[in-house]
């Protein structure tokens, strides 16, 4: 008889677990059903919406496209995984201090991406909208125009865009945001 | 404790207050429906329709219930019984005979339930839902809404006012005046998609119905349910604490919750219920398309002689639902001659529901850019011509205005968006690829109150807890709610704690229709004051508490009776539009909102509302529009890939504020809801902003590329 299921570790948020899933188990309802991690939203289970982006190794991923066992011994990042003790992550902070969501549902989705734009602009990847893409060019300037390309795979229909923006170019200027974009990207991007 | 004589004074309303819940959204605590675990939890799975009208011939599940994990297969051969032949008071008629889930074999359109597998799993009841096999008897099914459909007709209706409303000679009017417009206008058919998938979970616990749900108003759902299943509305206990957002959507019951209670009575286990996106638009409402035809006549000055609005909306075959078109041209402009009518045509289709002012967007969509049109015409300044036309009196009703300062709104805002210095002459301006031009547009809303309950106590520890049958969904309601409290109260706000979103709270009005904050601060206000009269000094304080409860009933009724006026929110849209007539692209470059909503209660929550509203505006011209396949009856591509909403890179720089307004001495309340205000109107700004740009009218929503390319043979 076929195998339907295994037994995996996953590594979320630092922490290891162990458990049996279903070969069809996307990390998503991983994270949700069987970890009870439900930050993670599931807004359209078809990797069109963004609200159930984590960061997989530094980097972003739609959770609702991958499947649970393709996310094994690898570092996963949820946005329980971002603040430290009681201690917000500068973009938590800067989403918290000027309403940078409405209903909340994708907001984890959003902040997750967020810190995955920082660190994709940190190491210098341009972007659709990057007017000199040369690798010499360095990084262009995180400019409203530049965020609002790279967090465009996060849909908001509350329309909380523009306070977002707002909050993701705050969260990079915040002081404590280089060393939170090194965490994240150790070993990871490229 | 003892009460005594001093108190802070304080002021909260009016100053930004970060959301009371805030933390729990960045830090992905805030648990939404689908999200509150429970023990031995199973997982329903809906199966809906695939042609859109006939009969179910049978539904195999023999071979379904094999399957892993499978536990029931519920459709109209075993489903629960239920009662939905009673009237709803909000509604003034019975619900959407959708709700009678599986009662009998007719299927009315596409996307219609007909059956729920139920596993132990998610995956199991999804792949089983697939896996199950139902035929059907299907009957040629009619779809197709057009403006020449002899068979529209106007609806009456408790929501939405009479079909028709009509004085003067209108061919007379029109035949006298010195410029007409005579125009066709469609929008399309949208769809509500909060992000937050509908969900709800139900379990039998003690002898109690408890169902976690994603709702709009949690004592609404409470009482249909127990309606619907024929229990004790005592033993039924609904909570949404928090709510991933409803634009209507959530405002009615629908088929997740009738679905999870039946399985889980049946089942005596907690059941599950998650519509998937897909499903969400076929079962949650939508806003209907719509065909209107608006006539203006005026004189050389630009007065209006004659004013037409027709409206053709579709419903379903199971419940006659209007949408209000015309509510805005019943209250925006007067004329000698002033026909309105909302007509509707019964078709094989879902039934449409309230969506984000229902009825004002779709036809502020269409009046305004009439107005623009006789603008054009006239050779008179779009803002003047509206100031030339403001009414002394509401045109239908005769009554007078609350307050109507749309003229201070358009003023600020001509001024900030730099109005004034605008060429009126299209097509001329160019930036590069793209033609560039500005667009304005009014707003308004109504402004309602229904009649709400509250409870405030005040505890022991000094602290006060407010408790009331409200619902956040994403509007800032629990933060506004506390801010209204402690201002009443006299307190600082953390010391009000608020209780809402459970059914076992005071009834009070669902979120719907911009009545929340007006409606739901009322009650609170008239709660704080019997608890003031109640704590004079030396009071000793309880362990209890001492609670006071409010009822707005009589007060409401009364101020409909004592002082009958015309009660709106106002306001007026500006955008510039960028248009490349080689590839039909449009982009919005900025918009600005100005509004008068009476006193806002927090700023901070107040414009991101208000910038969402135009925002919907930006999608509503430009993106969203629902493709429904004639031949089959259904959905094509009821996605995010394919139904498009405004991305981050759609959203340019938007603004909105207000102008201050003077209160209304008849008016105890004074806060007027602006949820609904925001997304009246902008989309008719950005449709004359792309006219300004390139002289071509575009009367057909979205805006697409493909229509700015067929029309280039009209451009300047």
């Amino acid at each position: 008889m076929t195998t339907t299921s295994s037994v995996i570790t996953l590594n979320v948020n630092g922490e290891k677990h162990t458990l049996p899933v279903d070969h069809r188990t996307t990390l998503l309802d991983a994270l949700r059903e069987r970890l009870d991690l439900t930050g993670t939203k599931k807004g359209c289970d078809q990797g069109q919406c963004g609200a159930c982006t984590v960061l997989i190794d530094g980097r972003r991923v739609v959770s609702c496209l991958q499947l649970a066992m393709a996310a094994e011994d690898r570092e996963i990042t949820t946005v329980e995984g971002l603040a430290e003790d009681d201690r917000l992550h500068p973009v938590q902070q800067a989403f918290l201090d000027l309403d940078g969501y409405q209903c909340g549902y994708c907001t984890p989705g959003q902040i997750c991406s967020a810190v995955g734009v920082l660190a994709e602009h940190a190491e210098g990847w341009p972007s659709a909208v990057t007017g000199d893409v040369r690798p010499e060019a360095g990084a262009p300037a995180l400019t409203a125009e530049e965020i609002r390309e790279r967090m465009s795979g996060n849909l908001c229909r509350c329309g909380a865009y523009v306070a977002i923006v707002d909050a993701v170019a705050r969260a990079a200027q915040a002081p404590d945001q280089a060393s939170a974009v090194s965490a994240q990207d150790e070993g990871s991007i490229r | 404790m003892t009460v005594t004589a001093g108190r802070e004074v304080t002021a909260s309303v009016g100053t930004a207050k970060v959301r009371l819940e805030g933390r729990e959204k960045v830090t992905g605590a805030a648990r939404y429906a689908g999200e509150v675990p429970f023990p031995d939890l199973a997982h329903g799975w809906l199966v809906l329709s695939t042609v859109a009208r006939g009969r179910i011939r049978s539904v195999r599940t023999a071979d379904v219930l094999k399957m892993p994990g499978v536990l029931e297969v519920f459709h109209h051969g075993n489903a629960l019984p239920i009662d939905a032949g009673f009237v709803i008071p909000l509604l003034g008629t019975p619900p959407d005979s959708l709700v009678a889930l599986f009662q009998d074999d007719r299927v009315p359109c596409a996307g219609w339930p007909v059956a729920l597998v139920v596993a132990e799993t998610s995956e199991q009841a999804r792949e089983a839902a697939e896996a199950l096999v139902v035929h059907y008897e299907t009957e040629p099914h009619d779809i197709r809404l057009s403006g020449e459909r002899p068979d529209a007709v106007p609806l009456d209706s408790q929501v939405s006012g009479p079909g028709v409303t009509q004085k003067g000679d209108l061919d007379a009017e029109l035949a006298a005046s010195s410029f007409v417009v005579d125009a066709e206008y469609t929008t399309p058919q949208e769809h509500h998609n909060p992000m937050e998938p509908h969900a709800a979970v139900a379990r039998w616990h003690d002898g109690i119905l408890e169902v976690v749900d994603a709702n709009q108003g949690s004592g609404y759902i409470a009482q249909l349910l127990a309606q619907l299943f024929s229990l004790d509305p005592g033993v039924v206990r609904v909570r949404a604490e928090h709510v991933g957002g409803g634009f209507g959507g959530k405002g009615q019951i629908s088929v997740h919750q009738v679905a999870a209670v039946m399985a889980a009575t049946v089942l005596r286990r907690p059941v599950r219920v998650v519509l998937t996106r897909r499903q969400m638009f076929s079962l949650t409402g939508y806003r209907s398309a719509t065909v209107q035809r608006v006539r203006l006549g005026a004189d050389a000055g630009g007065r209006l002689r004659a004013l037409s609005h027709r409206a053709v909306a579709m419903t379903s075959t199971t419940y006659d639902f209007a949408e209000p078109t015309t509510a805005v041209a019943r209250v925006m402009y007067d004329a000698d001659a002033h026909h309105t009518s909302n007509e509707i045509v019964r078709l094989d289709v879902p039934t449409p529901s309230f969506m984000r002012s229902p009825g004002e967007t779709p036809g502020a969509f269409a009046l305004e850019c009439a107005l623009d049109e006789l603008a054009e015409k006239s050779g008179i300044d779009p803002i003047e011509l509206r100031v030339r036309n403001e009414p002394e009196r509401g045109p239908v009703s005769g009554l007078p205005f609350s307050s109507r300062n749309v003229v201070a709104c358009f003023r600020e805002g001509a001024r900030r968006f730099g109005w004034n210095d605008r060429d009126p002459r299209p097509g001329i301006r160019r930036d590069g690829r793209w033609l560039i031009g500005t667009g304005t547009a009014a707003a308004t809303h109504l402004v309602m109150s229904v009649p709400s309950t509250a409870a405030v106590t005040a505890e022991a520890d000094g602290t006060f807890t407010v408790r009331i049958g409200a619902a956040d969904i994403g509007t800032g309601a629990r933060t506004t709610l506390a801010m209204i409290a402690a201002d009443a109260l006299e307190v600082v706000p953390d010391r009000v704690r608020i209780r809402i979103g459970d059914s076992s709270l005071p009834p009070a009005v669902i979120a719907l229709g911009s009545t929340g904050t007006r409606s739901w601060g009322w009650a609170i206000k008239i709660a704080v004051d019997e608890l003031r009269d109640m704590l004079t000094p030396g009071v000793i304080i309880p362990p209890e508490g001492i609670t006071a409860r409010s009822d707005t009933t009589a007060a409401v009724v009364g101020l409909m009776q004592s002082a009958p006026k015309e009660r709106h929110t106002y306001g007026a849209h500006f955008a510039e539009a960028a248009v490349d007539t080689t590839t039909g692209e449009v982009r919005v470059r900025r918009m600005l909102g100005v509004f008068a909503a009476g006193p806002i209660v927090n700023p901070l929550t107040a414009r991101s509302q208000l910038i969402g509203g135009m925002i919907w505006g930006i999608s509503m011209a430009l993106h969203e529009q629902a493709i429904v396949d004639q031949s089959t009856g259904c959905l094509v591509g009821a996605d995010f890939a394919n139904y498009h909403i405004a991305a981050h890179a759609d959203v340019p720089s938007v603004e909105a504020t207000w102008v201050d307004e003077a209160p209304d001495p008849d008016d105890p309340v004074g806060f007027k809801g602006i949820g609904e205000l925001g997304n009246v109107g902008p989309a008719a700004a950005i449709a004359n902003a792309v006219w300004h740009a390139t002289g071509v009218r575009h009367r057909n929503l979205p805006i697409l590329p493909s229509r700015v390319l067929s029309s280039r043979g009209d451009a300047v």
